[in-house]
């Protein structure tokens, strides 16, 4: 156990230690401990950055346009799932739609590029029959559409399991008993199906709050350049820029300290929350 | 083969609804599969077949494995290749160690400190320590443009760390009693009992250390100067970025790689996952996964 553990302490919690750096104006010469102190100063700096609002704003409504646009789809591929009867052709398929999840961000953007992008498929099809191509890759303002299509296309697959695993454990002698009832496919959806899987679904819902100011990181990186700032700038990229790019240590980790406090926040309430409401919540 | 089994009590379905759930059904599928489709094409193409079609082929007239012969001379592909796999291979393997000890003591239940340290390890996970601070600790560390900087920050994942410790915990008491009477200390017991009778989890637990490995390219680009770049990041300068390449083993001079060995590259990148993805799938069967993620 030595050695994990001496992982946590040096790389996990050194780390954390290292957040002090919020707290000063780092000098990369001085050290950690050399720079001098400057109390908030960092933080009064970045609460008048409108380019960090800007990037807070940007995280949240792309947060929430994945919530409407995003989640509703694997729980609908789900049901399709779970409704077919014939078990070689839906394992086909789960095997299928999991494997985009495993695929690196890096591959998923280069082939949407490949498939969308001005020289690609969609826009030689659109060219041979006559019809407009599309601006879709580099283009600000599709970018936001793009962004989820790349989600859904990534992860859908992978957020149908934990549905179909509340789908599985609906006792069958209830649609059973629905069906001699006389209830309807549609019937027995609405009354046994939807309450089964009502649980994962509040606490997923839930969860989705905790993280609201996570949107892959990754995926917005890879494309920032390519559509500028206004379009792309999240609070992880905006620390990245700052920090690693503009050498600003002391306001990037001040930025970075302000998103891993609220969203700690988010995820303590989210789960209060789910307890709240009678749900299992995330942890006790 | 199984084939239907539709209980005696449900109706036979409609015609529409069967047509229109096959649509649907046929529709994932291809929009999963033609993106993989369009680019091993391409990947597969000659360049003038690429260049005729407008940049893509869906599929190649006369396929050719001329882009795969050039990315493999022994240029910075080649070399990146040989990264990513060395990257991928110890650190999967030093993960699964720390991992596979770790999860075992905080399995235990007599395990003195178990408690408060597995709270301090979640916390971690609740709050994590932030980019920038890792970026200071590891270059005050001296870990910069070393391999060990892409693994040492990587190497625990709590997630998987509570996969094996669940698992641990499943295995009934009677054998650790057992074998401890038999005379096997903490480590024999870990060898001889509890790893064979984990097979799937670890197995599991290996094959995520080592896609995460694989995938991975924001670290190469913060701590690795260019030369020592994994397959990821040079893909993601290279293709992504559509940077000019320098080397003349991928294309001439500072202008964009050619498609077809930019699809190459793609390719390239992510056969390793397509060859572990039929293990992983393996073992989602036996519910190491969704028991994980119900927990």
């Amino acid at each position: 156990m030595v050695p994990g553990l001496a992982y946590f302490l040096v790389f996990q919690y050194g780390a954390l230690i290292v957040n002090v750096v919020a707290f000063k104006d780092y000098v990369p010469f001085a050290g950690l401990w050399g720079s001098p102190w400057t109390g908030l100063g960092n933080f009064q700096q970045l609460f008048q950055d409108s380019a960090f609002w800007h990037a807070a704003f940007n995280t949240a409504w792309i947060a929430l346009l994945q919530l409407v646009f995003y989640f509703p789809v694997p729980l609908a591929l789900a049901l399709l799932l779970h409704s077919l009867t014939w078990s070689t052709v839906r394992r086909f398929v789960q095997s299928v739609v999991y494997l985009p999840h495993f695929i690196s961000w890096v591959i998923v953007v280069a082939m949407f590029q490949q498939v969308l992008g001005g020289t690609g498929m969609l826009n030689g099809y659109l060219g041979d029959a006559g019809l407009h191509t599309v601006d879709i890759i580099g283009n600000p303002d599709a970018f936001k559409p793009l962004l989820i299509a790349q989600v859904i296309w990534k992860d859908t697959g992978w957020g149908t399991i934990i549905f179909l695993a509340a789908l599985s454990q609906v006792d069958e002698q209830q649609y059973e008993a629905a069906a001699i009832d006389g209830a309807g496919p549609w019937r027995r959806f609405w009354h046994v199906t939807l309450p089964a899987i009502r649980p994962v679904v509040v606490l997923l819902l839930i969860m989705r709050l905790g993280d609201i100011l996570s949107v892959g990181f990754e995926q917005m990186l890879l494309q920032r350049d390519a559509v500028g700032p206004q379009a792309a700038e999240v609070i992880d990229t905006f620390v990245y820029y700052k920090g690693i790019v503009g050498g600003d240590y002391g306001l990037a980790v001040a930025a970075g300290l302000f998103k891993g406090v609220v969203g700690a926040v988010l995820v303590y309430t989210a789960n209060k929350i789910a307890h709240r409401l009678g749900e299992q919540g995330v942890y006790r | 083969m199984s084939a239907s089994v539709r209980p005696g009590w449900m109706e036979k379905p409609k015609p529409v609804t069967q047509s229109a759930k096959a649509v649907a059904l046929v529709t994932v599928v291809a929009l999963v599969c033609v993106p993989f489709l369009v680019v091993v094409s391409t990947s597969l193409a000659s360049q003038r077949e690429v260049v005729a079609n407008g940049g893509w082929v869906l599929w190649p007239q006369h396929p050719t494995l001329r882009a795969y012969h050039d990315i493999l001379q022994g240029g910075i592909v080649t070399h990146a290749l040989g990264v990513s796999l060395g990257v991928t291979l110890v650190g999967t393997l030093l993960s699964l160690l720390c991992t596979v000890t770790l999860a075992y003591a905080l399995a235990r239940p007599r395990v003195a400190g178990g408690r408060p340290v597995l709270l301090l390890i979640l916390f971690t996970f609740l709050f994590p320590p932030g980019m920038i601070p890792s970026f200071l600790l590891v270059k005050n560390l001296g870990l910069l443009n070393s391999y060990s900087s892409l693994i040492l920050p990587l190497l625990v994942n709590v997630f998987n760390l509570i996969v094996l410790r669940g698992f641990f915990q499943g295995i009934p008491e009677e054998l650790y009693e057992a074998a401890r009477l038999d005379g096997a200390g903490d480590l024999r017991v870990l060898w001889s009992i509890v790893l064979p009778l984990s097979k799937a989890a670890l197995a599991v637990v290996g094959l995520f250390y080592a896609v995460s490995y694989w995938n991975s390219w924001f670290y190469a680009s913060l701590y690795l100067n260019s030369d020592h770049w994994p397959l990821q990041q040079v893909l993601r300068t290279y293709v992504v970025a559509g940077t000019g390449l320098t080397d003349t083993t991928l294309g001439d001079g500072a202008v964009n790689a050619p498609q077809t060995i930019q699809m190459a590259v793609v390719v390239l990148a992510t056969v390793p996952i397509l060859l572990a993805y039929p293990f992983l799938q393996k073992y989602f069967t036996k519910g190491v996964l969704t028991g994980a993620i119900k927990s």
